[in-house]
Parts: C-alpha cells; structure tokens; sequence
C-alpha cells in the first residue's frame, strides 16, 4: 500500500519534538480561541496566521506552520464543545445541535460526562474523517490533475452551488451575501486586462480586499457586539472531570456504536461537500432520535444525543479539509484560511501539491492522526481550565479580544486601512447574523472570486463562449448537472413537498 | 418608566430586512454600472474584464428584488424587534471605543502606535464596564501589552505600528 507508506514518512516528519510541541501549543491555543467569545477556528487562525511567516521561510518550516495552524483548528473543535455543553452557547453554528442535550446533562450534574462522551466522539469523528483523507485524497488528487479549465470551474460552482442548496434559511439571502463576496474579490486590478475595477479612484482599493480582514471581521467583531447585545456575564455549569467519571462515560460509549458509525458516514459525506459540518450534525441528530430506542428522551439529556452530533460535525470538520488540500478548493471558512496560509508560504493547494511536497502533505495527514489524539488528552485532562476562563470578567475578555483583532488585521498586510475595514466588516458581520444572513458563502466566495473567474474566462476562451463546454464530456457536465440540481434545490424540495402535501390532503 | 424606553424597538426586523435589501440593491446597482463602464461584454480576445462583474451585480439586484418581496409579505415576526433600545446602547458602547482605538492608532495629527491606546482602551472598559480599581487596571493593561510587545517586536519579529512612547525608548 503505497498510501501507508507514505503516511509513516510523514509520521516520522510530524514526530519531531518541535512538532510535537507545536502540536501541543496549536491545541492549547485552539481550545482557548474556540472558548472565548468573539474567536473562532476561523479568525483565530486568520490572526495567527502572520505569526508563520518568518517560521515557513526556515527548512521544513512549512510542514511545521501548518502543523500549528490546523492543530488549532482541531482545539477550536474541540473547544466549541466546552462552551456548548457548560454555557449553552455553541461556539461554532455546527455545536447548535451539541446544546440539546449536552446543556441538559450539564444541568442534571453530569457534565463530566456530557464532556467525556463529546470529546471521545468528537475524536471519533475525526479519526474516521482522517481516514478518508488517508486513502481518498491521493486518488483525487491523480485523478484532478487531469482537471482543465472548464473541469475546475465546474468544483467551484458545485462549491457555490451546495451552499444554495444546503442553506436553512433563504436561498436568495446566501446568493446575495456569495455574490457580494465575489464583487468584493473583484474589486482591484484585473489580472488578465490589468484594468482598474470596482475602484472609484480610491488608491487604497487598488489592492482589493483581503478575506482574512473579513474573516476577522465577521467572525471576531460582529460576534462580540452580538454578546454584548445580551448582557455582560456568561452564566453556566460547573465542570468536574476526573478520571472516575472517564471511565465510565467511556464504558457507556460502545453501547452507541451504531449511532457513532452512522454519524461518521454522515459527516464524512456532508464534509467532503462545502457547508457540509452544520447541516450534517443536526442530520445526525436527526437520524440517532428517530432511530434510537430512547428516541423520545432526545432533548431532555441523553448521551447519545450529544455523541451524534458531535461526531458528524467533527467527521465533516475533518473531510472539509480533503477539497482543500487535493483540489485547492476550500469547503468551509477555517479550511479557506489555512488555504490562505498555504498561499502565503509559497505552496500552491491542488492536485500537484502531492507529487511536488510529499513531505508537507504526509506531514500535515500525520499530523492530523496526532493531533487529535493529543487534542483529546490536553481537553480531557484541562477542561475546569479552560471553563475558568470564561469566568474572566467581560470587561477584561471584551476589550482584549477587540485588541487582538486589530493587531491579527494590521499584521496580515501591515495596513491601517484594513482594520478600519476590520470594524466595517464587524459592523456587517453583526446585522447579517441578526438577519440570517449566512457569512461562510461570503468568505468562500472573496477567496475563490478570482480563481473562479479565471476558470470561467479560460472556459470561455476554449469554447469561445460557448457554454456549452460545461457538458463537453462526461466528468464536467456531471458537475455542472449536479451543481445546477444543488442550486435549484430549494425550488425543487419546495415543489416535491406541496405535491406531497396535496397527495395527503386527497 | 426607564425600564420601557431600555425595551423600546430601533426599528423592527421588516425595517432592517428591507433597509439591509435597499443597501445591497443600490450596491448590486453600482458594481453593474461600474462594470459596463469599462466593459462587460465580448470583446475581440474574449470577455471583458467587467462581464463577470457584471452578472454578479445582476444576481445581487435580483436576490434583493426577492428579499425585498420576501420581507414585505412576512408574516407577524416581521414585527419583532431588531434590537432594543438597551440592546443597541450596549453594542455602541463596544463599537464607538473600539472606532475611536482604530483612530488613536494611526491618524494624520498624533499616530500613537497600537500599544498605548490597547492599554488605554482595556483601562477603559476595565474602569466604566467593570468598575476596577485603578491598581487592578495598571496592572493587567500594562501588563499585557509589555507582554504582546515582547511576542510581537521581540520573539517574532512582526512589526505593530509605534508611536512617539516607543521611539522614546528607542523602538522606532
């Protein structure tokens, strides 16, 4: 097998002490961005993401960079279940269904056990998630680099489309916050004529807008003006967590596999689709209430309802990552800023990153293995610290986060103007999030805006615009039938109901 | 009586949807315009550079059409509240200090760098928020912007704007 081998080079690349202590780090810096308010996987990794720079320049620093990076993400997972389960406040939109019944059980004095169940399967999840990078990646990856022009644009409107299809709220409220993310990209030189767009002669538009400030935005700025809205003081659960309480959480455990086995699949399925993490954990959610013996106690603090979510949100946290690394095409925000990282070090994502840096991809799926192993030891073993920090008055947290955000903004290109963006964007990030507007669709679309476009113009120019070329064979006319179907989904599943209805009604 | 004014309505969630859909209408509008100004459509070597653009402000015109349409036939909800009176008084208390950090860091008359007014800006949300005793307040705002300064100019040697206290101890 040649993807086993592979893998044990890239254990022995991962298990350096450094690395190992990076990993450490990157968990422990993860878990206490995905706690605090206002930081999340996404806009903690876009805030340290200039903190790389100097170390991606030494040899094997890139391998180490992401190392870091990604390992915080996966402590950002994690942490999400912290705050979900103590505070009843989902870190993450795909921790919602964590609060159903995780914040019961905490309640009923079992958060140790609400904890232990939601880290072991949120460990689960990600492991079956890594598997599936293991030994799918490297098949898409051979198989994308015959991808052309007409092929890659066909991914990113399947990208764009899942949203649409995917999204709970209003259809026209994603494409308008996805277009608004691709007139955002737009906005500077044009690559190809190199002519001024979008600029109204403002020199400092000139180098268009960068998703990272955007990121920090939304995600940092408009979170914290959303929790401030509700008061000064988070109100929640004590956590104990000793090794007793493990124990028996982990015997109880097995009792679910099939429920760990089916939200896996799940996950993994949803994951590898953009979007995919938030609709896959309460569809798990979903699917273990139905077909659960105790399917009516769903709600009022059943473990299991906190293992089925959890384990599809971390499946699909995980595979969200396989897109990015074999294609370039990132699936959900987080993954969109370690694809930033990637850029910056000088390493372009896509089918060739396999055959050029073996060392960097090995490294970082090892690393994934590793991570999450170590990722689950720090959180069983540290959890009452990183509830304490919640108990740091807001008045300290607030201003502190606030700070942090500008410094992560001003870094990303040494501008000014960016953190003025920063807080333009905070502002919007606050009044889409009132109205339901989704905020991942905007960000994918200003990181792939021009790659998209690039893709699109070369199609043209093949066919010599004609569309056409989106069914020219088989592999992309799939894609485009497939991205079309997700797109009109709303319509489609809205027609298939009142048919239904009205086939009840006679 | 005070209580009643705190729970008052800025405007209810119909006003917000509608107002938030005008903006991207006008938005959508103007990235169409500016598009085909400097050309949205098939030139000699294929697309212009504005015809991507282009239909991208066609579909956000389109989506607030819709959004729009969606908003006025919304049902009781659209009645609720956006955000309260009480509500909205908390959210400026964080917004109008952070836009007046913002513009201690860098204007054109006294750019002060980014380290002192973080320290003044923690102190004072410690002070009027948390109602800390100055000693406190020294303590943790000084305190951890001597440590970022150290993270960031020291260890790893990402630059953060400065102003005239750094220069005075010879970081520039």
């Amino acid at each position: 097998m040649h993807e086993i081998q592979s893998l044990i080079g890239g254990f022995q690349v991962a298990l350096s002490w450094f690395n190992v202590l990076l990993m450490l780090a990157g968990i422990t810096l993860g878990v206490i961005i995905g706690v605090l308010p206002g930081l999340g996987g996404a806009n903690g990794v876009a805030i340290l993401l200039p903190l790389t720079f100097s170390m991606a320049q030494q040899p094997g620093g890139q391998t180490s960079a992401i190392i870091l990076l990604s390992c915080i993400y996966w402590g950002a997972l994690f942490g999400g279940a912290i705050t979900s389960i103590l505070f009843n406040i989902p870190g993450e939109p795909w921790s919602v269904a964590t609060t159903f019944d995780g914040y019961p059980l905490a309640q009923k004095g079992r958060a140790g056990t609400a904890l232990t169940a939601s880290f072991t399967s949120s460990f689960f999840g990600a492991l079956i998630g890594v598997l599936l990078i293991t030994f799918l990646s490297p098949i898409v990856a051979s198989f994308a680099l015959r991808f052309g022009p007409p092929e890659f644009f066909a991914v990113y409107l399947l990208t764009f489309c899942a949203f649409v299809g995917m999204s709970k709220g209003s259809p026209f409220k994603t494409i308008a916050a996805m277009m608004l993310g691709f007139a955002l990209a737009a906005v500077g030189i044009d690559t190809v004529t190199g002519q001024l767009r979008l600029t109204f002669g403002f020199t400092e538009l000139l180098k268009g807008f960068d998703f990272l400030i955007a990121v920090i935005g939304l995600f940092g700025i408009g979170e914290i003006l959303l929790t401030i809205e509700e008061g000064l003081e988070f109100k929640g659960a004590r956590a104990k967590l000793n090794m007793k309480v493990v124990l028996e959480t982990w015997k109880e455990l097995p009792r679910y596999w099939k429920t760990s086995l089916r939200s896996a699949t799940v996950g993994c399925l949803m994951g590898i689709v953009p979007g995919g993490a938030t609709p896959a954990s309460f569809m798990s959610y979903g699917l273990a209430k139905k077909m659960s013996k105790n399917g009516d106690k769903f709600g009022t603090g059943v473990v299991e309802g906190v293992v089925a979510p959890e384990t599809a949100a971390h499946a699909a946290g995980t595979s969200a990552l396989l897109p990015m690394i074999t294609l370039g095409v990132p699936g959900s925000p987080t993954a969109a800023v370690l694809l930033g990282g990637l850029l910056i070090w000088g390493l372009q994502p896509g089918p060739l990153l396999f055959t050029e840096k073996p060392d960097f991809v090995w490294g970082l799926i090892a690393s994934m293995y590793l991570g999450n192993i170590a990722g689950l030891i720090v959180v069983l073993t540290c959890v009452p610290l990183f509830a304490a920090i919640l108990r740091v008055p807001f008045a300290i947290i607030a201003p502190l986060i606030l700070v942090i955000c500008a410094i992560g903004a001003y870094t990303v290109h040494n501008s000014m103007f960016d953190v003025y963006m920063m807080l333009v964007f905070g502002v919007m990030g606050y009044v889409f999030k009132k109205l339901d507007y989704p905020m991942a669709p905007l960000v994918l679309a200003l990181v792939l805006g021009d790659n998209a476009e690039n893709g699109f113009r070369q199609s043209m120019l093949l066919s010599g615009g004609d569309l056409r070329i989106f069914y020219s064979n088989g592999l992309v006319g799939g894609m485009t039938s497939l991205a079309l179907l997700l797109l009109f989904w709303p319509l489609i599943s809205r027609l298939l109901g009142k048919v239904r209805g009205s086939k009840r009604a006679a | 009586m005070q209580q009643e004014a705190q729970d008052k309505a800025v405007g209810s969630v119909r006003a917000w949807e509608m107002g938030v859909a005008v903006l991207f209408l006008v938005f959508g509008a103007v990235v169409m315009w500016d598009s085909w100004r400097i050309g949205a459509r098939w030139g000699d070597d294929g697309p212009q550079a504005g015809y991507f653009p282009f239909y991208v402000g066609l579909f956000i015109v389109v989506s607030a059409v819709m959004i729009l349409i969606n908003a006025a036939r919304m049902g009781a909800e659209a009645g609720a509240p956006f955000v309260t009176r009480g509500q909205l008084r908390m959210v400026l208390t964080v917004l109008i200090p952070s836009i007046v950090y913002v513009f201690l860091i860098d204007n054109p008359w006294l750019p002060l760098g980014i380290y002192v007014p973080s320290a003044i800006f923690i102190a004072a949300f410690m002070r009027f928020l948390g109602k800390y005793g100055w000693i406190k307040i020294a303590i943790i705002s000084i305190g951890v912007m001597i440590a970022f300064f150290m993270m960031f100019e020291i260890w790893f040697q990402v630059p953060l704007p400065k102003g005239p206290l750094e220069a005075a101890f010879g970081y520039a």
